[in-house]
Formats: C-alpha cells, structure tokens, sequence
C-alpha cells in the first residue's frame, strides 16, 4: 500500500464520496416520491391506470439500470431530452428506484389492518384523510427495513453512473487507476468507502426502527 | 422510429447477445449455488474463525458496488499473474458477488427447518454430510426458490454491467449496433426489451415451479 498517494488523491475520493452520497439522496428522495404515487394511483379503482402502474414497475424492476441511463443519456436527445451527465444519473436513478418503491408501499399498504380503514370509514373520514392520517403513518414504521435495504441498493448502483461519466467515486477512482497506473490501493480504498456508507445507512436504518416502532 | 428494421438487420448480433447474456449470468448463477451454500453452512458454523471468516466476505461483498467488485477482478487478477480473458473475469465477479447474496438467502432458509429433523438425523447415525445432502438441500430448495429467482433475475440484470470490461453480452451488443445505426433510442429501448422479456420469463417459470414443488406440503 502506498500511503502517499492515497493522501494525495484524499481531496479527489472525498469530493467522489460526497457526490455519490447526494446522488444517492436525490435519487432517493425521487425514487420515494414517485414510488409512493405509484403504489397509490396502482390502488385506484381504474383500471387502465392500474395497467400503467404495472407495467412501470416490470419495466423497472426487469431492466439493467445501465440500459435506462443509456435510453436517457443516449437516446434522449433524439426527442430533445438533452442533460448533463449528472441531472441525468439523478433523474434515471429516481426513475429506477421508483419501481422497487411501489413495490415496498404496495406490501405496507397491505399489511395494515383492513379493519382501520373499514372504521375510519364508518367513521365518515374523508379517502384522503384516510390515506395521510391512516394508511401512511402505519405502513411507514413496518417499511423501514426494506426501505433501508433499498436506499443501499441504490448507493450501490449509483457507482453505475460512473460509465455514463458522471464524477462519483467511482469515476474518480478511475480517474485515479488511469493518472497513477496503481489499481490496488485505489479500487481497494473505494471498496472500504462504499462499505462504510452501506454499514452506516443500514445502522442508521435500525436506530430508526428501534425509535419509530411503537409496537 | 425505425425499430423493425434494426431488429431485423441485427438480429443475429441481438440473439447472440442475449444468448452470451443468459450463458454468463447462468454459468454464475450455478457456481453461485454451490459456492452460497457452503458459505451459509459455514455462516451457521460453530466454529468462531469459520462463522467471522464467512460473515466478512457476506459483509463486504453484499456492501460494495457490483462494478467495483467487477473492476477489482479484472485488474487484480493479472497483477497477481493470472491473465485470464475478461469473460473469465467477468464470470468470477460475478459469481463471487452471486456467492454472497445466495449465502444470506440459504441462511434464511436453514433457520426455517426443523432442528428435530437434524437431531433425528444425528441420533440416526447419519453423517453431516449426508445429513446436508439427502435432508437439508432438497426442502432448503424449495423454501428459497421465490428468493433465488429474485438473485437470478438480479444477475442478470448486474451481468449488463461487464460490457465495460469488454465483454459483448448484450449491453455491448447495444452498443455496437448504435456505432453502426447511430440510433441509440431505438437500440437501446429494444435490449431494454429483450432484458424485460428474458426476467419476466424467469419469474414466470419461478412461479411455476414454484406451484409444482408446492404439491404435497398442502393440506
């Protein structure tokens, strides 16, 4: 192991490192958003919708996130879609996670009771009071394992982004390998950076279960 | 949009790509399954050194990014002078990454089974290792078989990620036709589909067999 050069590349992994994790967290906050639309409009009594819903989240859930970065990057500006490399990660990432999400709500949602909402019902509380007030607060404490496993599964693949040259840690530590012709210290250090943010979202994932569980 | 004359142009290029696609993720996929479940008895070990030894490798592969693992393989195997072709690389990572996640679903599914059954086994006389064999591996199979369809469908999907090492599975397949059709829209929403169409089919054929290795354990 070379110290040195890991000390002179510190400056490059750390800005890499803190790309991925906003990346990750847009990504997310994307992915949650549009998961939870998802899996609500999928709950709709109209069926064409419901269709849409599935197909979305096959679609999603049966393709390479490399490929959807690609038709995004690549493909989007035949249709005048033209953003920088970046944007685009954040915005495919979003759209990719989203399918796994819906699924995640999907299950939370049908895991409350059905006797709450039949008595919420009776109770003459309107739908959408039923689903903010009720539905939502429930499922969120039971779907925070999942939603944790997911989080980490997109920090993981958000090292992806890196083919379609967007500055994560990945692409940096390829930047890297390319300037010092060394592969072991970086690809090993990176190894650890990845794995200390993944032990650090699943850690942070049970406090929040132990604090948020009431049952 | 010009789909049906890309597909027909290249259509033996697409089937080969899907083909190597199916081969590679498969080929990790088995080597996986042997190697997961020697990881899983060993995570269940008594022995402490074992039981650590197996939980770091679970740890660190399920913790790091699929692409790293990829890019470390391929780079570090010839530094220590192992110069293999980038398939064989490419099938290593994978089935390493494979190795770890199969583990963690063995791992669940051995907790499932009843000790009674083991100890009945033990008091039998019979060896661990036919224990493991004739007892645990058959119902282990059956009780993981929705989770190892996900890990099949999840290799597959990783297995796109190896077109960076040179390997020409489908994703690179892809990317060659858009080098000669500058039409990376269409190319790339039609591998999006023969992807979509490979992981539908496995889950269907999961459910399946799912269905038939059901019959008998109804009541």
């Amino acid at each position: 192991m070379d110290f040195d050069m890991i000390a002179r590349y510190a400056p490059l992994l750390l800005q890499g490192l803190w790309a991925t994790i906003y990346i990750t967290a847009l990504a997310s906050v994307i992915a949650i958003g549009l998961g939870l639309a998802v899996s609500l409009l999928n709950a709709t009594p109209f069926r064409a919708m419901r269709w849409l819903c599935r197909i979305y989240i096959e679609a999603m859930r049966g393709t390479p996130i490399l490929i959807i970065l690609f038709i995004i990057y690549y493909g989007g500006p035949s249709i005048g879609f033209t953003f920088d490399a970046e944007p685009t990660g954040i915005i495919g990432l979003g759209i990719y996670g989203g399918g796994y999400f819906a699924e995640i709500f999907r299950a939370g949602f049908q895991s409350i009771p059905e006797g709450h909402i039949e008595a919420a019902q009776m109770l003459g509380i309107p739908k959408s009071r039923i689903i903010t007030r009720i539905k939502i607060p429930q499922m969120l404490t039971l779907i925070i394992p999942p939603v944790t496993n997911q989080v980490i599964l997109l920090l993981k693949e958000s090292a992806v982004l890196s083919i379609i040259t967007v500055a994560e840690l990945t692409k940096n530590t390829t930047g890297m390998v390319a300037e010092t012709f060394a592969v072991v210290e970086p690809y090993v250090i990176v190894a650890l950076l990845y794995w200390a943010v993944v032990e650090s979202i699943s850690f942070l994932g049970r406090y929040l279960e132990r604090k948020i569980s009431y049952a | 949009m010009d789909f049906i004359r890309i597909i027909t142009n290249h259509y033996d290029a697409l089937l080969t790509g899907a083909m190597m696609t199916a081969l590679i993720s498969g080929i990790s996929i088995c080597l996986g399954m042997v190697l997961g479940l020697n990881l899983a008895f060993g995570l269940i070990s008594k022995h402490w050194p074992i039981q650590r030894f197996c939980a770091g490798y679970r740890s660190l592969l399920r913790g790091t990014p699929m692409l790293v693992q990829l890019f470390i393989v391929f780079y570090l195997l010839p530094k220590i002078g192992l110069d293999v072709p980038s398939i064989v690389a490419a099938i290593i990572a994978l089935t390493m990454n494979t190795t770890a996640f199969q583990a963690e679903i063995y791992r669940g599914g051995l907790l499932t089974i009843p000790p009674g059954q083991v100890e009945a086994a033990r008091m039998l006389g019979i060896k661990t290792q036919t224990i493991r064999i004739r007892i645990i591996i058959p119902q282990l199979f059956r009780l993981v078989l929705p989770s190892l369809v996900n890990e099949t469908i999840a290799i597959l999907k990783n297995s796109s990620l190896i077109s960076v090492i040179a390997v020409t599975e489908l994703m690179r397949t892809g990317q060659q036709i858009v080098a000669v059709t500058f039409r990376p829209l269409e190319v790339y929403i039609i591998a999006a589909g023969i992807y979509l169409t490979m992981n539908i089919s496995l889950a269907k054929l999961g459910s399946f067999a799912e269905g038939r290795l059901a019959i008998g354990t109804r009541s």
